[in-house]
């Protein structure tokens, strides 16, 4: 025991010099990560509202002769730039780039309006550009399609018949999610982001534990002392897995003032992630150090050299985060066998504490169970790799 | 004392080491001689419990290597071939880890270290990170390292690879101390005049078998050549891969 001491104090200090893993057990993956998520959060939200809100800018030839329908674009976001041009004028100045969109009304319109007859209206627009042209196209397009069927209405009623009778099937649409679910399915990759940059702080010192004290020709004479090996390998995997939580305390406060900065609340979203929340994320999460500083442990070992072990282990580590950035799009059930998986039941339990929900006892036993379990597993297997005289390579 | 029994290994189809036995004793310098790929290195590590000999025995002190290989591993220091320091640990920092790994507590490691820092003259870099070391000094901290835990049997695998002519000289008056104090000190080397320098024993070993053993001056008189570097080529029956 004293031995497993010794060994993960000196690799825990060692690695504290090292600005490599300092790098990536503090900075890269805990900071990097959230500011990286928060980002994303605020370009995602901007464009949109930059949809729905925002309104487009139109150019009009001909306006005065439909002062209703200029009233409707106005109502519906649409800024209205009064112009002077035919048909090929039209042309040009979308071609020229002068005009994202031109709506023509031509002079016709108000007799054929007052005839009943079709009156059409042109739009001209460049359907292979996308500089937001098509946006404004739809947002005309749907405008003189609501006057539109504003005016049939009123027709039919006219002649005493029922405008329904024109709709003989709608869609409802229904939207039932709470804001609150509709942030945590935004924030449905923080497990993933946690998780990763978990995975991320222990990379290095797994690394230079195993193939880097070979590399440097270090090992011989440790395993030439008196310790058992398995316990060196013990000490290692512990000093890996201690740096895996601190990158993850690190991660989640990062995120909880990352997710400050983000107007979640005026997307009509609340966020849930105050101190308690992280942490109970950190509590809920522990478990899973150990697992995955033996996963890297032990695979770091087969390697010959550290640029190897990092192109394998930069694999490896997708492993157990991949997935969790395809659950939150797959509608998965935190099931029995769910929550029997490392590392996808820590990403419910995340979820969970977000979503404001008490986890159930039997989740977070289940969860942190098996998590420890397969970690006490794995470090045994590193222990019995390291009894065999092919370690030395 | 360290004793090889009828060592044999081999690593696939290759036969490294074949039926080598000899034995070091307490108070002497035993060098183990060869070229290139002799199966000195494969020996010295199943000496120190690296490697699992296929058959025969390594004994240190008594001690059956395979049997009890913690008790073996405390009676004796190693300085392997490849003997890598941690470069973010200072000099006296890396030798106190391995005191610790034997057994000591950390003042004890700490006061060890200090020692061997005077004793090998590394005052001038042990508090300094291993990282910009020269190869010397590197070497003499892995030897510090080695002797941290003040073994009674020393293994060192080739000692005096890239070292200049006062280090390899700063050694030999080492090793020629700790002989008197009684250790029992093994180390392999292909370069004869060192040898011929050094030991008090020499164990010639070529294609993974001892060819000769004894004194210098023995195995010159048995070879029928005066010069130790003669004899030597003479009893491996080659000048192939000399050093």
């Amino acid at each position: 025991m004293r031995g497993i001491l010794t060994v993960f104090r000196k690799e825990f200090f060692e690695n504290l010099r090292d600005r490599r893993t300092i790098l990536t057990a503090l900075l890269l993956g805990p900071l990097l990560g959230p500011l990286l998520f928060t980002l994303m959060l605020n370009i995602v939200q901007q464009q949109a509202e930059s949809r729905d809100e925002q309104s487009v800018k139109v150019a009009v030839a001909g306006g005065e002769r439909a002062p209703t329908l200029l009233a409707l674009f106005a109502e519906r976001g649409i800024v209205v730039q009064p112009v002077q041009l035919d048909e090929a004028g039209a042309r040009r100045a979308i071609a020229a780039r002068d005009q994202k969109a031109v709506v023509i009304i031509p002079a016709e319109f108000p007799t054929r309006l007052a005839e009943s007859r079709p009156a059409q209206v042109s739009v001209f627009f460049d359907g292979s550009s996308e500089v937001g042209g098509s946006d404004a196209v739809g947002r005309v397009r749907a405008t003189v399609n609501e006057y539109g069927q504003r005016i049939a209405q009123s027709r039919l009623m006219l002649r005493g018949v029922d405008p329904s009778i024109m709709r003989p099937a709608v869609v409802r649409s229904v939207d039932v999610s709470t804001p609150k679910a509709r942030a945590v399915l935004a924030l449905s990759t923080l497990s993933f982001l946690v998780i990763l940059a978990m995975f991320t702080g222990g990379l290095y010192l797994a690394i230079d534990s195993t193939a880097g004290e070979r590399e440097r020709g270090s090992l011989e004479a440790l395993l030439t002392t008196p310790l058992p090996r398995a316990h060196i390998i013990y000490g290692k995997i512990l000093a890996t897995a201690a740096y895996m939580l601190i990158s993850l305390v690190v991660t989640l406060s990062a995120l909880a003032v990352a997710l400050r900065f983000t107007r979640l609340e005026d997307w009509g979203m609340s966020v849930n992630l105050g101190l308690p929340q992280v942490g109970a994320m950190i509590l809920l999460t522990a478990p899973l150090a150990l697992a995955g500083a033996g996963l890297m442990t032990i695979v770091a070992s087969f390697t010959r050299s550290f640029r190897e072990a990092q192109t394998y282990l930069s694999f490896v580590i997708l492993v157990p985060t991949m997935p969790l950035a395809l659950v939150g799009l797959l509608d998965l059930k935190p099931t029995v066998a769910a929550m029997a998986t490392p590392s996808l039941s820590q990403h419910f339990l995340m979820t969970r504490v977000l979503r404001d929900e008490t986890p159930f006892v039997w989740e977070i036993l289940l969860s942190a169970g098996v998590s420890l379990a397969l970690g006490v597993l794995l470090a045994w297997i590193a222990g019995k790799l390291y009894e065999r005289e092919a370690i030395l390579g | 004392m360290m004793e090889a029994r009828g060592l044999s290994k081999s690593f696939g189809k290759v036969q490294a080491v074949r039926e080598v036995s000899f034995l070091a004793r307490d108070g002497r310098i035993t060098g183990l001689l060869g070229p290139n790929g002799a199966g000195k290195s494969t020996t010295l590590r199943m000496l120190c419990t690296v490697l699992h000999p296929d058959s025969g025995e390594a004994l240190i002190d008594g001690h059956v290597v395979e049997r009890e290989p913690i008790a073996a591993r405390r009676l004796i220091g190693v300085l392997s071939h490849a003997s890598g320091l941690y470069p973010h640990l200072t000099g006296a920092e890396n030798i106190a880890y391995f005191g610790e790994l034997h057994g000591l507590s950390r003042a004890e490691s700490r006061r060890r270290a200090d020692e061997l820092v005077a004793l090998l003259d590394l005052a001038d870099c042990a508090s300094r990170r291993a990282k910009g070391y020269s190869q010397g000094q590197r070497l003499k901290t892995a030897l510090a390292r080695a002797l941290v835990h003040a073994p009674r049997n020393l293994v060192l695998d080739e000692p005096t690879n890239g070292l200049d002519v006062m280090a390899v000289r700063g050694l030999r008056s080492l090793l020629d101390k700790l002989r008197d104090a009684g250790q029992c000190i093994l180390f392999s080397s292909h370069v004869m005049q060192e040898v011929a320098m050094l030991c008090d024993d020499v164990v010639v070993i070529a294609h993974g078998t001892v060819v000769a053993q004894g004194t210098p001056d023995g195995l010159r008189e048995r070879a029928g050549e005066p010069g130790l570097e003669d004899a030597f080529v003479k009893l491996i029956g080659s000048g192939e891969g000399l050093g």
